[in-house]
C-alpha cells in the first residue's frame, strides 16, 4: 500500500501529508514531482493544499497543466483512489474530475480557523472507519471555498450521496451559522459517482495527531489505509 | 490582431465582490448604483497567421473553454480587431 504525495509549485501542506501517510498511518508515501509523467506505483494520489500556480487566473486553474495530470486521470478512470485537500479539491473540479466550482468566499475574508463538519456517509474508501454522522473538529484555510453548482447537479450529487461531509453545529445540524465560507447545502466534501475520488476544503492532515491537540483527521487516512488493504 | 476577452460570473451566480463594490460606491456617495458585477478582461494579440476569422474565432472560443473561463460557474464574450 503506497500513498503518493503530488507536490505542484506552490503546494505547502505536502509534507503534512506525507507525515501522516508515512510516520502517523505507517504506510508507504512518496512525492510525485509535477512535472512527472508516471506514479511510481502508487495507490493513494493526494493532492494537497496550498496555492499551486500561485493561483493565477483562479484557484487550481493551471494546475491541471501539469504532466503529473495526465497520470492522475488514468489512474482515476481505473478506479484508483485520488484525494484533493483544499487547495487539492480546487484542481479537482478545474481537472473535471470532480463536478462544481469552488467560488471566494460568501464574505470575500480567507477564513481561517477550525470548524465542524458532519460525516454524511461512510460507504467511500475516505470514510469507511468513521460513523455516519459523526462530528469532526477540523481547520480550514481557505479563500476560495465556496462550492458551487447549479441546483440540477447539487440534487443529483444528493442523489447519488456524493456528499461526503458538510458543515455542521456542534449538535450535527446543517445550518448556515455553520458554514463558514457560503457553500451550497453546507457541502464541505464531495466525492465523484465511482466513489474513487474525494475532495474536501477542511485539513485532516493538519489534525491527525494528539501531539496537535486535534487528531479527528486521522481518521480519513486510516481509512484510505483500510481499503487499500482489502482490495 | 487584437483579441479582448471578458470573462464574468453567470447571472446565475451571486457575485460577493461586486456587491461589496456596489455598497463602496453607494457609501462614497455614488447615488443609484443599482447593481455592480465584476469580471476579468483579458488583451490578447495574436500573430498574423492569415488565419479567416471564423478560425481566429474558434480558436478564441476553445482559448476561454479549456482555460480563461471555468464555464461552470463564468461566461465569456469576445471583441476581435484588426
Amino acid at each position: 500500500m503506497k500513498f503518493g504525495i503530488v507536490v505542484l509549485p506552490g503546494s505547502n501542506c505536502d509534507h503534512d501529508a506525507l507525515h501522516v501517510t508515512r510516520d502517523i498511518i505507517g504506510a508507504e508515501a512518496e512525492v510525485l514531482w509535477h512535472k512527472d509523467t508516471d506514479l511510481k506505483g502508487v495507490d493513494c494520489v493526494i493532492i494537497p493544499g496550498g496555492f499551486a500556480y500561485g493561483d493565477y487566473l483562479r484557484a487550481g486553474a493551471l494546475a491541471k497543466f501539469a504532466p503529473i495530470m495526465e497520470p492522475i486521470r488514468h489512474h482515476a478512470a481505473a478506479g484508483g483512489i485520488v484525494f484533493g485537500i483544499c487547495n487539492g479539491f480546487q484542481v479537482l473540479t478545474e481537472v473535471g474530475l470532480l463536478p462544481g466550482a469552488l467560488m471566494r468566499n460568501a464574505h470575500l475574508r480567507f477564513a481561517s480557523r477550525d470548524i465542524l463538519l458532519r460525516t454524511e456517509e461512510t460507504d467511500t474508501p475516505f470514510t469507511s472507519e468513521l460513523t455516519n454522522g459523526e462530528i469532526l473538529r477540523m481547520p480550514i484555510a481557505h479563500g476560495e471555498g465556496n462550492y458551487f453548482a447549479d441546483p440540477a447537479t447539487l440534487d443529483e450529487l444528493e442523489r447519488n450521496r456524493q456528499v461526503i461531509f458538510r458543515y455542521c453545529d456542534s449538535e450535527g445540524r446543517i445550518i448556515s451559522e455553520a458554514n463558514p465560507n457560503g457553500s451550497a447545502r453546507n457541502i464541505a466534501g464531495i466525492c465523484n459517482r465511482e466513489r474513487n475520488v474525494l475532495g474536501m476544503m477542511p485539513h485532516p492532515e493538519r489534525c491527525s495527531e494528539a501531539l496537535l491537540g486535534n487528531a479527528d483527521g486521522v481518521g480519513v487516512f486510516k481509512s484510505i489505509a483500510a481499503s487499500l488493504a482489502r482490495v | 490582431m487584437k483579441v479582448t476577452v471578458i470573462v464574468e460570473l453567470k447571472p446565475s451566480v451571486l457575485d460577493p465582490q461586486g456587491k461589496a463594490i456596489q455598497h463602496s460606491l453607494s457609501s462614497l456617495g455614488f447615488s443609484g448604483v443599482e447593481d455592480v458585477r465584476a469580471g476579468k478582461l483579458f488583451r490578447i494579440t495574436l500573430a498574423d497567421s492569415g488565419q479567416s476569422r471564423p478560425e481566429v474565432e474558434q480558436q478564441i472560443r476553445q482559448m476561454c473553454e479549456k482555460l480563461l473561463a471555468n464555464t461552470v460557474i463564468e461566461n465569456f464574450s469576445y471583441t476581435i480587431e484588426g
